[in-house]
């Protein structure tokens, strides 16, 4: 375990300056001028004196590679600098939108968890079966859909012509977040949820199928079914443990899909998360937004991938056995 | 009931007809997409205009022909690199092995340490957005799982008695490279590529819905579903639901391609 920890830390102190380097040069090769994103259309009536003064201001005028060792500095004192479209540090933007993506990821990740986990069980207990081949083309057809229409159906059905919920954001607009309570709040998570769920059962469900068949046909299935252990026995006293690790495995190592979902999600929904606030700072030319998401998310997806890691080679008591002897 | 090859068989066949059919499609009907109609405004689904018409009274069901084509023809583009980069990486690292198979690797790990979207929104912003930004950054983010794939697979045939042969023989790598591993990577190569397109118009489609794509003009699926979202409340549901359900049944189409080229040209992995 704690060699374990360490290889995960080694691996994260090489691959995210690797991450911060990569997106800082591509950053860097944009041709949007970050004056020019950031003014916007007032820019005919700017002077060029007064452009070089925002880009002095800003260290514009240093070389890249300065400017690079600058920023690493001051993100390692915590400093992610000044987001353009807020007007406040990227920090305190992280920190404010990252609940309620956590709350909106986090119902989605548990929701589709359990639901695909069931699924998974439906379809691979009866093999070829009505209801296997039903799923499959569930699962199938979800993986081919794209996340914001999913999103749109559902506000077109519950939103306009049910009425059940609301239309967009995270309160009811107008509103001081500090007001809201709690059952406004859910029903406004509601639908973005749904969908972000909707979408990320696929992948569950179609490995849950997978390892299930996998076990079902193994030697000692066969050893049990001949001393007469029925489908639901075998399932329950030998084939569950063997297909609820891989399905969490699963989970945890599609963070950077549900990341990725909850941007689009949040953007249908225009709901105050950190993946709206991606796109704002995409189409807004605000760099240091940008950079500092991207670490963010990195962060994200690595934790995820580790914690995927941890289940499959140090929990799993073969696993375990295979390290130590 | 047919065997499975020959049903393997006909199912591409017919998926490749129908998105021929909306390639083809266009060049026929490519100048009344534009027409804007003001006396048919807001029209539900009819006969004589099968998607509705918008609230500028432009035929729906056009305008989606359109934009299928612009994602199919951005999609395949980009998937096409991105397939050519993962063979050229994949094909290096299994090969030189090394300092290049750790770097690849390690670039490999990089890439995939980005969520997706985040690492397409962050090359689409690197080349200025717009259509070429959209295609740019869809071409090159999505080779590191066939070059993993790629790269294990020459890792394997590397030490099969035919390739220690052409070495002692003195072949050099890239002569190896090309003629001995390449003709038996091409069926993982091609299928590969086709499962990379589901992914690549469905994440062109995203970035454009987002806004980072296309000028607002272009009739891309992203933009019309883009547009679609301010008429929502309205209940004009048709200008949302009917371009979506064409891009899926698409990307659904291109899905069912590759895994049934699977079946044809790997016919051993293919069985269960």
């Amino acid at each position: 375990m704690r060699f374990f920890l360490r290889k995960k830390l080694i691996q994260l102190v090489l691959i995210l300056p690797a991450v911060a380097m990569l997106s800082f040069a591509l950053l860097q090769l944009s041709p949007i001028d970050p004056v020019q994103a950031y003014i916007g259309a007032d820019m005919l009536q700017m002077s060029e004196a007064q452009r070089q003064q925002i880009a002095q201001r800003w260290g514009l005028d240093h070389p890249p590679l300065l400017r690079y060792l600058h920023w690493q500095k001051e993100i390692l004192t915590g400093n992610m600098g000044q987001s353009l479209i807020f007007q406040e540090p990227v920090t305190s933007v992280i920190a404010r939108r990252f609940f309620p993506s956590l709350a909106l990821m986090g119902a989605a990740w548990l929701l589709s968890g359990i639901i695909g986990f069931i699924l998974g069980i439906l379809a691979g207990l009866r093999e070829n079966s009505l209801i296997d081949r039903a799923i499959r083309l569930y699962a199938y057809t979800l993986a081919s859909t794209p996340t914001f229409w999913l999103g749109m159906l559902l506000v077109i059905v519950f939103s306009v012509q049910l009425g059940w919920t609301p239309v967009c954001c995270a309160y009811p607009p107008g509103m001081d977040p500090a007001d809201v309570s709690i059952g406004q709040w859910l029903r406004h998570l509601l639908l973005p949820a749904a969908t972000l769920s909707i979408i990320s059962v696929a992948a569950v469900t179609l490995h849950t199928r997978q390892k299930l068949l996998e076990v079902m046909n193994s030697d000692f299935v066969l050893f049990a079914r001949a001393k007469g252990e029925s489908t639901w026995g075998v399932f329950y006293r030998h084939a569950l443990r063997h297909t609820l690790l891989p399905a969490l495995t699963i989970q945890f190592a599609t963070f950077g899909e549900l990341f990725g979902g909850s941007i689009l999600a949040e953007q249908v929904f225009s709901y105050p998360g950190l993946g709206e606030a991606t796109i704002k700072a995409g189409l807004g030319g605000d760099i240091p937004l940008l950079l500092g998401i991207v670490l963010v998310s990195a962060l994200f997806v690595f934790f995820g991938n580790a914690i995927a890691d941890l289940l499959y080679t140090v929990i799993d008591p073969r696993m375990k056995q295979a390290t130590v002897s | 009931m047919l065997h499975q090859r020959t049903r393997a068989l006909v199912t591409a066949g017919t998926c490749a007809t129908f998105l021929l059919a909306i390639m083809a499609a266009y060049y026929f009907l490519v100048p009344e997409t534009l027409h804007t109609n003001l006396s048919l405004r807001n029209q539900p689904p009819g006969l004589s205009h099968l998607f509705g018409t918008d609230w500028m009274g432009r035929n729906m069901f056009l305008r989606t022909i359109a934009g299928l084509r612009l994602s199919l023809q951005t999609g395949l583009m980009a998937a096409a690199a991105s397939a050519v980069i993962a063979l050229f990486l994949g094909l290096a690292a299994g090969i030189m092995g090394g300092w290049v198979d750790g770097i690849i690797s390690w670039l490999i790990d990089v890439f995939i340490t980005l969520p997706h979207l985040v690492l397409l929104i962050l090359i689409s912003f690197a080349f200025g957005g717009g259509l070429k930004g959209v295609t740019i950054a869809v071409a090159l983010s999505h080779w590191p799982r066939l070059a993993r794939i790629i790269r294990a697979e020459t890792m394997q045939l590397k030490d099969a008695p035919f390739i220690r042969h052409a070495r002692c023989f003195g072949r050099t790598p890239w002569q190896i490279g090309w003629q001995h591993l390449l003709p038996h990577l091409i069926p993982q190569f091609i299928i590969g590529l086709l499962l990379l397109f589901p992914h690549a118009i469905l994440h062109e489609a995203g970035l454009t819905f987002v806004g980072l794509g296309l000028s607002p003009h272009e009739p891309a699926v992203g933009i019309i579903l883009a547009e679609a979202m301010r008429h929502l409340s309205t209940g004009h549901w048709w200008l949302a639901v009917l371009p979506g359900a064409a891009l899926l049944l698409m990307v659904k189409a291109f899905d069912i391609l590759g895994e049934n080229m699977r079946v044809l040209l790997q016919p051993r992995t293919s069985q269960g």
